[in-house]
């Protein structure tokens, strides 16, 4: 049986802060998926080579597959399952769905996490920025332009939202 | 009854803009795949995979591993006696190896553990002893003789099989022709690399019943091949196909994994996962074949086809797999993009040590597609006629046949290629951008679903049941997979429509050997056509009982019956109406309990000789497209700036959908003509010499980043055929195939090389510049088509000599016949 031992670990995941004991070697997309089943979180390489595990670390996009869930003691980590505010999809979820920003959807919580993380510190990205910050998401099906597509649409409704909410206020 | 006609002005759901069913259980990582599925006292499966090439294997020794602490099950060969495969004709796997591996990832042992890392360590304490024979590397290797061929059914050395066909006398029509044009291409073989990692779940239940939860694009052959490897009924076995992380091909045999963790399951009575690491599919393939081809074209001088000689020859790697389909295809579809007034051609496929090839994303077609597009351009070039206008002069009529028998539907291709041509500015462009940018152009067509299934039989190719009741809820059954292509919503859309709800009110099951009909899969583009026309029908019949309760009731004419809105109404007076679940109430008091049925089969084909089973289908699309690029001449690199594509569907379900199925087709198609490559090599000798696998991981395996993709600008050519649901043709491979040779094209027209090979990579490109520098032949390509031993042809006229679709004897017949396009008898004909 595998010999690793187990650690107690502490992260804070999708607002909930969780408590695990976790084997030593397991990395961070192991610990979400096995041990805390958010399974939203896809693999498609487990070797940083596609994107499918991306979840956000503080804030920052990371490749799951390839951090050791030790690294994230005290972190907070963000997936697929956080994205919605309860019954509130986020805006890059609509557009996805809109905009046939997914087929397969294999790559899409992927690339929910990675477009978050981007529109979070780029308001209005151009497409290039798009391109950018979205080209270590591999996807097989779309051939990624309405996945840009939706991206733009997701800025427009944020910045659209916000306005309007700073309009209310005024 | 009450059917009315459909048409684009009353339809409420088909032909708009919609959120497919699945988006938002996607977006929120809620769908289930199959590695997402955890059982109650799981087990974990792991497969000890062949180091070498070929070999005998004399021994496998487990009993280190057996007694590993946490192992529960170790199984070899011998626990799997019957073979399988996917085709009747080439039962040639095992679950595990029993006496042979044929390449390097043959599988020949599996540990059922309690996670996967105790499954890993314990496969390195399994001795296997080997007898290592000699590797087959390549084609031409395996048209040598040999001692020990990788399969005792092949038909000579390492031929797998070899095919001869010719539809008229192709000798007599390209003697004929003003101009006989021969060229030799190369298209390596790729992968489909879906971004899901193959994975199954199998579970027993106490009674002796085992469920398997796979990503399979083919739960019905799945349910088939385990009946058939685990000698145990059918009936008692479950294939639960899970939403495919896409599948492209990859997905449609039944695997060898599917089979071991099913097996473990009953031995163990627990739930065993297996799921491949990216290597492994890697090494599973099934991939496209690489193709070496040959064109003898004869052409008069206005441009029309007399008649074609083609000859392929396919790597089909170490295994039957779908391979003697995949060479029928590198042929049999040829016919159908353009009139061909006589085809003659040969085809033959090899094994070789190296992972199976099998069907990918429009299976066996891109490989001559791209051959016969970038020979027309050479014709065009040569006889100094437009490529556009070459093509548009060779387009057949509609609900023609062709010279193989194939019946032709709607053909929108002339449309296709006026609106690119007028779309991307072509006639500003051809010939005209400076040195360095060029636009090239090219064509397709494809199947909307295969007209004979794999196996012979007389039953429907899809069957849907719609089950309704008093809560007014609707479910329907089909056996179909949804593989990201949105076949789920394309059933719950057309039940909507005829049903006149809502899609939130239909839910469905799919893709279930349990509770859901047979459908055949999700292969040759043939979801939408056949388990639409089943949705339409069994939508039809619940309507119609619903429509004849509601009459009776409300005392209208049933023919009066209208259905929109949630509400069942009178159509002259929609204020006399009751709400669909009135309806569905009053439909179960006057009929008891309410279910109907749909079922469909394809046509029956016109072409009545042996083999004549490849290739018809009930409809076929038609694509055009034109690439744009620009040639960096001091790097050899090429950037697809935009392409421009139009595509004949029929009739467009849900526009967005098929979109962003065409932008996808195209994004292969670039990956394909510029960088995908499932290449092998050989270790170095000191290491093993072992054949093994150039790029099995996703970041040597080259495709498309975000940052590569071009722009796409779709247009959808909509003309409803008559055998499609609501007039649907297929749109998941057609828009694929004019890509490779759009490129190429493109690429001549911008630097004048000629790269007659796919991929068309930089050191190839740098390779044609400087033959053209040094004032050479400016060509990348195979030089000569090897010499092949071919069967005598089964000769069959074309259907305008006479033919009757028959394999006929050939002399005779072949003088008394008048060709077809061909009036004047010509001449010499040139070489080119
Ligand atoms: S699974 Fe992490 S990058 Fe592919
Ligand atoms: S939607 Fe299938 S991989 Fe991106």
């Amino acid at each position: 049986m595998s010999g690793s031992k187990k650690v107690q670990l502490h992260l804070n995941v999708n607002n909930e802060d969780m408590h695990v004991l976790v084997e030593s070697s397991k990395t961070l997309l192991e610990v979400l998926r096995e041990d805390l089943t958010l399974t939203g979180t896809k693999h498609g390489c487990e070797l940083g080579e596609c994107g499918a595990c991306t979840v956000l670390k503080d804030g920052k996009p990371v490749l799951s597959c390839l951090l050791l869930a030790l690294e994230c003691e005290d972190a907070q980590i963000e997936t697929i399952e956080g994205l919605a505010d309860k019954d509130q999809l986020h805006p890059l979820q609509l557009a996805f769905a809109q905009h046939g920003g997914l087929q397969c959807g294999y790559c899409t919580p992927g690339m929910l996490m990675t477009a978050k993380a981007l529109l979070e510190n780029e308001a209005r990205p151009t497409r290039a920025q798009i391109r950018e910050a979205l080209s270590g998401n591999l996807c097989r099906c779309t051939g990624y332009q309405q996945v840009i597509e939706s991206v733009e649409e997701a800025a427009i409704t944020i910045e659209e939202t916000e306005n309007s909410a700073a309009g209310v206020k005024s | 009854m009450s059917h009315r006609e459909y048409s684009s002005d009353t339809f409420r759901i088909i032909g708009k803009p919609r959120v497919r069913i699945d988006a938002l259980s996607k977006v929120t990582g809620q769908t289930l795949f199959a590695d997402d599925i955890s059982l109650p006292r799981m087990l974990h499966c792991k497969l000890l995979r062949s180091s070498l090439p070929h070999a005998l294997i004399e021994t496998v020794d487990v009993s280190r591993a057996s007694a590993h602490p946490g192992v529960q099950l170790v199984l070899t060969g011998e626990d799997f006696p019957v073979e399988y495969g996917i085709l009747p004709v080439s039962q040639d796997e095992r679950p595990l190896c029993r006496d042979k591996v044929r390449f390097v990832g043959d599988p020949v042992a599996a540990v059922i553990a309690c996670d996967e890392q105790t499954a890993c360590e314990a496969l390195s304490l399994i001795d296997v002893s080997y007898q290592p024979l000699p590797t087959i590397a390549t084609v031409a290797e395996a048209l040598q003789a040999t001692e020990a061929p990788l399969q005792n059914y092949a038909e000579e050395h390492n031929i797998h099989r070899r095919l001869a066909y010719s539809f008229g006398d192709v000798d007599e029509a390209l003697a004929q022709a003003d101009h006989v044009f021969e060229d030799t291409f190369l298209y390596e073989g790729n992968t489909h690399m879906a971004m899901e990692q193959h994975a199954s779940v199998a579970a027993t239940d106490p009674d002796g019943r085992v469920t398997l939860w796979s990503s399979t694009q083919c739960p019905h052959y799945v349910h088939r091949a385990l009946a058939k490897a685990l000698e145990m009924p059918a009936a008692h076995i479950r294939v639960i196909a899970c939403p495919n992380g896409g599948g492209f091909g990859g997905k449609t045999d039944p695997f060898n994994h599917e089979i071991v963790v099913t097996k473990a399951s009953m031995l163990l009575g627990r739930p065993v996962k297996i799921c491949l690491t990216r290597q492994e599919v890697f090494y599973c393939h099934r991939g496209r074949h690489q193709v070496t081809m040959k064109f003898r074209t004869g052409v008069n001088n206005d441009g029309k086809l007399t008649g074609m000689h083609l000859q392929t020859l396919l790597d089909g790697g170490a295994y039957g797999s779908y391979g003697i389909a995949s060479t029928f295809y590198t042929t049999a579809l040829q016919p159908v993009t353009y009139q061909l007034p006589r085809y003659s051609w040969e085809a033959c496929r090899v094994f070789t040590n190296k992972p199976p090839s099998g069907p990918k994303r429009g299976h066996g077609t891109p490989q001559p597609r791209f051959g016969q597009e970038v020979q027309l351009d050479k014709i065009a070039e040569k006889l100094q006629i437009d490529p556009a206008k070459l093509r548009l002069g060779m387009i057949a009529p509609a609900n023609s046949l062709t010279c193989n028998f194939l019946k032709v539907g709607t053909i929108g291709l002339a449309e296709c290629i006026d609106r690119v041509v007028s779309r991307s500015g072509w006639k500003d462009k051809h010939k005209k951008l400076p040195r360095g940018r060029g636009v090239g152009l090219a064509c397709g067509a494809y199947m909307s679903g295969a007209g004979t299934a794999i196996y012979w039989n007389k039953m429907p190719h899809s069957g849907v049941q719609i089950k309704l009741d008093r809560s007014g809820a609707v479910t329907v059954y089909c056996g179909a997979t949804d593989v990201g292509q949105g076949s789920d919503d394309v059933l719950v859309s057309l039940v909507t429509e005829v049903l006149g709800i809502e899609t939130i009110d239909v839910k469905c099951v799919t893709g279930d050997t349990d509770l859901t009909p047979v459908d055949l899969g999700s292969y040759s583009s043939r979801v939408t056509l056949m388990m639409g026309n089943a949705a339409i029908e069994a939508a039809e019949r619940a309507r119609d009982l619903i429509a004849s309760a509601v009459a009776e009731k409300l005392e209208i004419a049933v023919d009066h019956i209208g259905f929109a809105e949630r509400l069942v109404f009178d159509v002259e007076d929609p204020n006399r109406n009751m709400t669909f679940q009135q309806a569905v109430i009053c439909a179960e008091e006057k009929h008891g309990t309410m279910a109907t049925t749909g079922s469909y089969a394809p046509p029956k084909s016109a072409a009545r000789f042996p083999g004549g089973g490849v290739g018809p289908s009930p409809t076929y699309s038609y694509t055009a497209a034109v690439a744009e690029v620009e040639v960096d001449e001091a790097s050899g690199v090429v950037e697809v700036t935009r392409i421009y594509i139009a595509h004949d569907i029929g009739r467009s379900l849900n526009p967005v959908q098929v979109e962003g199925q065409v932008i996808g087709g195209v994004y292969m198609g670039v990956g394909e003509a510029l960088m995908e490559e499932s290449g092998s090599r050989r270790l170095p000798p000191k290491l093993s010499d072992a054949l093994v696998h150039d790029n099995p991981s996703m970041l040597e395996y080259k495709t498309l980043t975000m940052h590569d993709m071009p722009e796409v600008c779709v247009d959808i050519i909509e003309n409803p055929d008559p055998n499609g649901p609501f007039g649907a043709k297929e749109v998941g491979q057609g828009p694929l195939l004019p890509i490779m040779p759009a490129i190429a094209n493109a690429i001549f027209d911008a630097v004048g090389v000629r790269v007659d090979e796919v991929p068309i990579t930089p050191v190839k490109v740098l390779k044609a510049l400087e033959m053209q520098a040094a004032g050479h032949d400016a060509r990348v390509g195979p030089k000569a088509f090897p010499n092949i031993e071919w069967p005598q042809a089964m000769f069959v006229l074309p259907p305008w000599e006479g033919g009757d679709g028959k394999a006929s004897n050939r002399p005779e017949r072949k003088r008394a016949a008048k060709m077809h396009t061909m009036d004047k008898v010509k001449g010499a004909s040139e070489q080119t």
